[in-house]
């Protein structure tokens, strides 16, 4: 695509993404806060179609707009009241907050900077390239080389035990 | 075969010839963007118009009769009502999540209607993860509803948000599976990949008993998505009123309702694509000039009547179910569908490696 329309489409998402993101921990209402989160989350899956990475979008977005928000929503349903307002916070932790914010963005900064990247100069990898999603099943499920069959059973086990407390704790005795 | 896509092909070159690459692609964006929403807001129309009909003849009354020859215009007439229609302004709502639900719950239901193939090339978009896309831009819809439930401040409102969500996230698993299963069938989950295989059989032949198992669940678990028929506690009337959009009034009502229709039409269009072959005319490997005959039919033609068939599917079964009750409708999918769907894909798997 053109490189303008590109550019224009990168800093309005990156726009969205930052306003949201301090609209998510500055919110009054739990509620709200939450929504907010979606929002950037949805931003993010937007940054990955950009990088055409079609799937991990699809799995951004239904992982946490499927999953994760409808969780915190279900959640906030179940424990909070209407008229419930989240309390400000004492003016030493916004102190803290952004101490730790600068401090993040100065460490992805020296990454990105130091890191080489392997494909920067490679110009074969530049383009609307998309990855078959056969590739990514391949290497989810294989045993070989750069391939991660143990990872996955592994994950599974671990949400099976999940499952498995979840029901011993809501059953009726 | 008449594809549309000789159409727009030559609306592609046209521009092309007139304006530089970047300009002309900015003008597909637009007009892509404009027929989309037309089709939808049409298509939204004559499904009112359907349903309200197809429901009378049911109870065996006439519907809608005054406006135009058999009432054909009864739902513009409508249209122009809801768009004239007062946004009431409601005391004690959040009023910023109770305006965001109503677009989430449109907007969900638009991204999915973009991929939905309706003709060779007449697809907005095409990932090599369709299927997928499919079911992870759908799911934004729930977070619409159970936002609307919320921020309307309203108990009858809440109930309602919480029956979809559970309702919604339980029948989503099911509609997955068996939509997986059909994956397992063609190998690929890029819908118009999909449709091109299915020239010579149709999925649902192709793929036998497990394909047609995973149809019929398809169908079920489809219909419970779209908080409608014998699967409509959500909005249950007798009980709450009207359920999540009790208190949305004038066009963001309008964006619920429209939603709904199409969703139900969207169902119906990924059933034809993953099942009954798309676009793809009827073809019988072998008897060479019934394929000929049936090739004369365009193949958006075939599109619509597969839909409009699963979209009666849809509306008979709507008006001849009584309504479930909610641990019924718990217990349909957790303890019937989705064990069965588990299976399905076994067999399905069986079917692909040893009798394919």
């Amino acid at each position: 695509m053109d490189p303008i329309i590109n550019l224009i489409l990168f800093v309005c998402l990156g726009i969205a993404s930052i306003v949201l993101s301090v609209l998510a921990v500055s919110a009054k209402r739990l509620m709200r806060a939450a929504t907010y989160l979606l929002l950037v989350l949805i931003c993010t899956a937007g940054f990955y179609l950009f990088l055409n990475y079609h799937f991990l979008a699809a799995v951004q977005v239904s992982v946490y707009a499927g999953g994760v928000v409808i969780l915190f929503l279900f959640a906030i349903f179940l424990t909070s009241n209407e008229n419930d307002v989240l309390r400000r916070h004492q003016a030493g932790r916004y102190l803290w907050g952004a101490l730790a914010a600068l401090g993040g963005i100065a460490v992805t900064t020296f990454a990105l900077v130091k890191h080489q990247f392997i494909y920067g100069d490679n110009q074969s990898m530049v383009g609307d390239q998309e990855i078959d999603m056969k590739v990514i099943g391949e290497a989810l499920m294989g045993t070989e080389k750069y391939q991660y069959l143990l990872p996955f059973e592994v994950l599974s086990i671990l949400l099976l035990a999940a499952i498995i407390g979840g029901i011993l704790i809501a059953r009726k005795r | 075969m008449f594809h549309l896509q000789t159409v727009t092909q030559w609306i592609d070159e046209f521009l092309r010839t007139y304006l530089t690459d970047g300009w002309a692609l900015f003008i597909e964006f637009i007009l892509i963007g404009v027929v989309i929403l037309a089709v939808y807001a049409v298509l939204a129309l004559i499904l009112i118009y359907v349903e309200r009909k197809i429901c009378a003849f049911f109870q065996c009354r006439l519907g809608p009769t005054r406006v135009g020859p058999f009432g054909i215009f009864q739902s513009v007439a409508d249209m122009v009502k809801i768009l004239l229609k007062e946004l009431i302004k409601i005391n004690r709502v959040d009023p910023r999540l109770f305006r965001l639900a109503a677009y989430l719950v449109i907007i969900a239901s638009i991204c999915t209607f973009g991929a939905i193939p309706f003709d060779k090339g007449i697809q907005a978009i095409d990932f090599n993860i369709g299927v997928f896309y499919l079911l992870a831009v759908s799911s934004l819809g729930v977070v619409g509803i159970l936002l609307a439930g919320w921020a309307s401040n309203n108990k009858y409102t809440m109930i309602g948000a919480m029956r979809s969500g559970a309702q919604l996230i339980s029948y989503e698993l099911s509609c997955g599976l068996s939509l997986m299963t059909i994956v397992m069938l063609s190998g690929t989950m890029q819908l118009s990949t999909i449709v091109e295989q299915q020239a010579y059989a149709w999925n649902i032949f192709r793929g036998g008993i497990p394909a047609i198992i995973a149809f019929v669940i398809y169908l079920i678990a489809g219909h419970a998505e779209t908080n409608r028929g014998p699967f409509d506690l959500p909005e249950a009337e007798s009980e709450l009123t009207a359920g999540y959009h009790t208190e949305y009034s004038g066009i963001q009502f309008g964006f619920f309702y429209l939603a709904e229709y199409l969703n139900m039409f969207i169902i119906a269009a990924i059933a034809t694509t993953l099942f009954l072959g798309g676009w793809m005319p009827l073809h019988i490997p072998g008897w060479d000039g019934f394929n000929q005959v049936m090739d004369f039919i365009p193949p958006v033609l075939w599109f619509f009547a597969k839909a409009f068939i699963c979209v009666f599917l849809a509306l008979w079964v709507r008006w001849t179910m009584p309504r479930l009750r909610i641990d019924q409708l718990l217990n349909l999918e957790w303890k019937i569908l989705m064990p069965v769907s588990l299976l399905n894909i076994v067999l399905m798997a069986i079917w692909v490696i040893w009798i394919i």
